[in-house]
C-alpha cells in the first residue's frame, strides 16, 4: 500500500470506534463504516489498525473494504456528485446527463476533477423513481433533472465553494 | 400494585386511541408526507412554509408527519380539515404553493400550480370483528374513488401515509401489536404456523415460496439458538416498496419478526438494510426503541416467558446481499458472497444457525392476516396467489407511485387505470418487472393477470415489486444491455459462469449497440445465457440472462435492425444515430450552438445552423434546449 498519499492521518481518531465495537462478532462492516464517516475515506493506516484490534486478517479487512460499493480507499471531491442510474432514471435520461457532465466538467462517473472539486459517481437506484431522473449533490437530492439544470446547478455548487470551474 | 404486561399495553392502546381520534378532530388537522419521495420533492421546506402561512392567518393546527401515500408523482402532498369540514388531499405543494393552497381550502381562492388530489377519508375494513384502518381518495365532485386508488386495495401499505411513522401511539391506535397480543396469549407456535399456511401467503422477496412452510421448516430443526432475519436490501433498480413500507409502518415489519419468532423459536433477530436508505434506518432504530420501551421486545415478551430482540445491520452496498446466503454473510461482517444451497437457512443459516430469512412486505403482511385471519387474506386476490401485490410503478407512465392491487389484476389496468397510460401521447412499448433479474413484456401481453404463476408463463417474473413501463422512445437493445451492465457491475465474483458470463454477455449486446454485430451474436447471447443459467451458484447469476432473454424472445425485430440495417429504430444507441438541423424550422437564434460543450455547432445569427457529425458527442443538449424542435435525431446515421 502506498502511504505516501495517505501521509497526516491521525489514527487516534479512530479509538472511540474501536472500543464501541469491541469483542462484538461480525461487526467489521459497521466497524469500517463509522471509520470512513471518520476520514471521508479508508487510508491505508486505518485498515491495518482495524485488523490489529479485531483480530481480523488485513488480507481480509481489505477484501471486504474492496467488495462493497460504500468503502472508498481514495480520497474523494470536495462535492460528491451521486448519479442515480436506477432503472426508472435511465430511461428517464441518466446515460444523457452522464454525457453533459462530462462535456462540461470533464469528469466521467468514478471520476474526480483534477482540482479535487468535484467527484461524479453513478449509483444504482435511490428509491425514488418517481422524480427520476434524481442526482444527488452534497446529499441534497434533486429530482426530475435536466441537463441544462444539472450543469447549471453543479456549476453553482462547485464554484461558490472555491472550486475553479469553466 | 405493579400493572402486568398486557394490561399496560391495553392502557398505552386505549389512551393511543383517545389522542388518535381527538388529533383527527383537531379545528384544523393537516398532515404532510415526508417520506423520501416527498423529501426530494422539497416537503420539509413546505412544512416550514405552512408554520409561515399559520402564523399569517392566526392559526393553530395539529401537524401530523405521515409516510408516502403512494402518489409520488405528486409530491410534496398535504392534507388540511378544519373542523366539520372535509379532508382535502392536496398535491405539488412545494413551499410556494402554500399560501395559494390555503387560499382555495379557506377562501375558495384559485389553484394555479398546485392540485386537488382528493378528499381523503378514513376508511375501515372489518373481518372477524377486527379492523384494518387505511385512507380512500375521492373525487370532490362525484364523491367516487379517483382512477389512481379506484382498483386499489390498501393490505400491506394500509398505514402508510396514515399514521405518523415515529409513534408506536400511532401504530397502537390502529390496532398494531393486537395481533402480536393474540399469538401470545392465544396461540402455540404451531398454530401461527397454521394459520400462516392456511393463509396463504407466498414470499413476497420474488420467490413466492411459501412463507408458513418456510417457518415450518426453521421450527422443526433442532437447533439452538435460531434468528429471524429480515431482508430489506431492497436493490433491484426501479423498486422501492419495502423502502415505503419501513419508512411509513416500521412497527408492522417489527411486530411480523417477532411472531416468526414465537413461530419458529428464535430469540434473535437482524434487519438487514440497504444504507441508501437512511430514513428508513432511523425510523426503524426509534421503532426498535419503542417497543422495548412497551415491553414488546426484549426478556419476556408480555410477561410470558417468550424473550426475543432484534438489530438493524446496514448494507454497505452490494445488490448480491439481497441474496440470503449472502446477506447472512454480510451480518458475519464479511464480503457478500453467496455459499451453495442445501443446506438452506432454516437448516443452517447465520452463524451456521438455523435462520428464517423474509422480505420486508411479507412480514408487514403476517400481523395483519393474524389479525383478520387467514380466510379473509385468502379471500383476496387469486387461487394460487392469495392477497395482494405491491408495485413500484415507475418510468413512462402518468402516474408513477407506489400501488397495491389485489393478485389477479392485469397489467393493462395496473398500466392504464391505476397508472393513467404513457404520458405526452406515446405508445406503450414494454413493461419490466423483476428488475435485473426479471424480464420485460410487450403490449400483446397486456391482459397477463398479476400473480405469481402467470408473470412467470409469459416469460416474466412477480419479483420484489419493481414494475417500470417503457414507451417507443426506448430501445429495448439498449434496456437488455442497461441490465446486464449492472449484473456485470454487481456479480461478486465468487463463481465463473455469472462473473465471466455476464461481461460477455455484454461484450456482445455492445457490439450490436455499436452496431458491429451479427446474426450469430443472437445464437451466442443465447448459448450464454444457458451456461450461465444452469452453471450459477446463486440466483443472482441463473436469472441474470432473463431481462435479455426476453427482448430476444419478444422484441427480436428490434435486435435485427441493429444488426442488418445498423439503426436503432429508438434513437437511442449513440453509434447509430445523428443530430441534423431541420433547415425549415431552424431561426438561427444560436442557442443551440451556445449549449454545445463540443463546439460541433456553426452558423451565423439568424441563419440556418449546422452540426458536424465528427465533433457532435451525441448528448443531445442542442435538442432539449432548442425552442423550436429544429433539431432531429435521424438513424441510420
Amino acid at each position: 500500500m502506498d502511504m505516501q498519499s495517505h501521509a497526516g492521518v491521525d489514527l487516534d481518531l479512530l479509538e472511540d470506534v474501536l472500543a464501541q465495537y469491541q469483542g462484538q462478532r461480525g461487526a467489521l462492516i459497521p466497524i469500517l463504516q463509522k471509520a470512513q464517516d471518520v476520514y471521508g475515506y479508508l487510508p491505508p493506516q486505518v485498515l491495518q489498525r482495524i485488523a490489529r484490534s479485531t483480530g481480523v486478517a488485513v488480507s481480509k479487512v481489505y477484501g471486504v473494504a474492496t467488495f462493497y460499493a460504500q468503502f472508498y480507499l481514495q480520497k474523494r471531491g470536495r462535492h460528491i456528485l451521486k448519479l442515480c442510474d436506477g432503472t426508472a432514471c435511465h430511461v428517464k435520461g441518466t446515460p444523457v446527463l452522464a454525457t453533459a457532465l462530462e462535456d462540461h466538467f470533464g469528469v466521467q462517473p468514478g471520476q474526480t476533477t483534477e482540482d479535487g472539486a468535484l467527484t461524479v459517481e453513478v449509483v444504482y437506484c435511490l428509491g425514488s423513481c418517481a422524480l427520476a431522473p434524481v442526482a444527488v449533490l452534497d446529499g441534497q437530492v434533486m429530482g426530475r433533472m435536466r441537463q441544462e439544470m444539472l450543469v447549471r446547478t453543479v456549476q453553482k455548487q462547485v464554484g461558490a465553494a472555491g472550486g475553479e470551474e469553466v | 400494585m405493579e400493572l402486568t404486561a398486557i394490561a399496560r399495553l391495553a392502557a398505552a392502546r386505549t389512551q393511543a386511541r383517545q389522542r388518535y381520534s381527538q388529533t383527527q378532530a383537531a379545528d384544523l388537522f393537516i398532515t404532510i408526507g415526508m417520506g423520501t419521495c416527498g423529501a426530494a420533492a422539497g416537503a420539509a421546506e413546505s412544512l416550514e412554509a405552512i408554520e409561515r402561512e399559520l402564523a399569517k392567518r392566526r392559526l393553530a393546527a395539529t401537524i401530523k408527519q405521515v409516510g408516502c401515500v403512494g402518489m409520488c408523482s405528486f409530491e410534496p402532498m398535504i392534507e388540511i380539515q378544519a373542523a366539520g369540514r372535509p379532508r382535502v388531499n392536496y398535491g405539488a405543494v412545494t413551499s410556494r404553493n402554500v399560501a395559494e393552497v390555503f387560499g382555495h381550502y379557506f377562501d375558495g381562492g384559485k389553484l394555479r400550480r398546485a392540485v386537488v388530489v382528493g378528499e381523503a377519508i378514513p376508511t375501515i375494513t372489518t373481518a372477524h370483528e377486527h379492523e384494518l384502518h387505511s385512507l380512500s381518495f375521492v373525487a370532490p365532485e362525484t364523491q367516487e374513488r379517483i382512477p389512481f386508488q379506484a382498483k386499489q386495495l390498501r393490505v400491506v401499505l394500509s398505514n402508510c401515509g396514515l399514521i405518523d411513522p415515529e409513534s408506536i401511539e400511532e401504530y397502537l391506535a390502529v390496532d398494531g401489536y393486537a395481533a402480536l397480543e393474540r399469538v401470545l396469549t392465544t396461540m402455540t407456535p404451531e398454530q401461527v404456523i397454521a394459520e400462516m399456511k392456511e393463509s396463504g401467503l407466498r414470499g413476497r422477496g420474488g420467490g413466492g415460496f411459501l412463507t408458513g412452510l418456510k417457518w415450518e421448516l426453521a421450527r422443526k430443526t433442532q437447533h439452538w439458538p435460531k434468528y429471524v432475519i429480515c431482508n430489506a436490501d431492497e436493490g433491484d433498480p426501479g423498486a422501492f416498496m419495502d423502502r415505503s413500507v419501513l419508512e411509513g409502518d416500521p412497527h408492522s415489519v417489527i411486530e411480523g419478526m417477532i411472531i416468526a419468532a414465537y413461530a419458529i423459536g428464535a430469540e434473535y433477530g437482524y434487519i438487514y438494510c440497504r444504507a441508501e436508505y437512511p430514513l428508513a434506518i432511523r425510523h426503524l432504530h426509534m421503532a426498535l426503541a419503542q417497543a422495548r420501551a412497551l415491553g414488546l421486545l426484549g426478556q419476556n415478551i408480555l410477561g410470558t416467558d417468550f424473550s426475543f430482540d432484534l438489530v438493524v445491520k446496514e448494507g454497505a452496498g452490494a445488490f448480491v446481499c439481497g441474496e440470503e446466503t449472502a446477506l447472512m454473510a454480510s451480518i458475519q461482517g464479511e464480503r457478500g458472497q453467496p455459499w451453495p444451497r442445501p443446506p438452506y437457512p432454516a437448516v443452517a443459516g447465520v452463524w451456521g444457525q438455523p435462520s428464517n430469512v423474509n422480505n420486508v412486505k411479507s412480514y408487514a403482511y403476517t400481523p395483519r392476516i393474524l389479525r383478520l385471519g387467514a380466510a379473509w387474506f385468502r379471500g383476496l386476490g387469486t387461487l394460487g396467489s392469495p392477497g395482494t401485490a405491491v408495485f413500484a410503478l415507475t418510468g413512462q407512465v402518468q402516474n408513477t407511485g407506489l400501488i397495491e392491487v389485489p393478485m389477479g389484476v392485469t397489467l393493462r389496468e395496473i398500466i392504464y387505470d391505476v397508472g393513467g397510460g404513457i404520458p405526452f401521447g406515446k405508445q406503450f412499448k414494454a413493461v419490466q418487472t423483476g428488475g435485473p433479474l426479471g424480464g420485460c413484456l410487450p403490449a400483446a401481453y397486456l391482459d397477463t393477470p398479476v400473480d405469481f404463476d402467470s408473470l412467470r408463463a409469459a416469460g416474466a417474473v412477480m419479483g420484489s415489486g419493481g414494475m417500470i413501463v417503457a414507451d417507443q422512445d426506448t430501445c429495448m437493445v439498449e434496456f437488455a444491455k442497461y441490465f446486464m451492465q449492472f449484473v456485470v457491475d454487481e456479480s461478486c465474483g465468487k463463481c465463473p459462469p455469472c462473473r465471466i458470463g455476464s461481461l460477455r454477455m455484454l461484450e456482445v449486446l455492445e457490439r450490436i449497440t455499436a452496431g458491429e454485430g451479427t446474426l450469430e451474436d443472437l445464437d451466442e447471447l443465447n448459448r450464454l445465457a444457458g451456461g450461465m443459467e444452469a452453471g450459477s451458484l446463486c440466483g443472482l447469476g441463473q436469472l441474470a440472462p432473463s431481462p435479455v432473454r426476453s427482448v430476444l424472445r419478444h422484441f427480436q425485430e428490434e435486435f435485427r435492425t441493429h444488426i442488418l440495417d445498423r439503426a436503432c429504430p429508438a434513437r437511442k444507441c449513440k453509434a447509430l444515430i445523428s443530430f441534423v438541423v431541420i433547415p425549415e424550422l431552424c431561426t438561427g437564434c444560436m442557442v443551440c450552438a451556445r449549449n454545445c460543450a463540443s463546439n460541433a455547432i456553426t452558423g451565423e445569427k439568424l441563419q440556418v445552423h449546422h452540426i458536424d457529425p465528427d465533433l457532435c458527442e451525441r448528448c443531445g443538449l442542442c435538442a432539449e434546449v432548442c425552442k423550436f424542435n429544429a433539431i432531429e435525431i435521424v438513424s441510420p446515421r
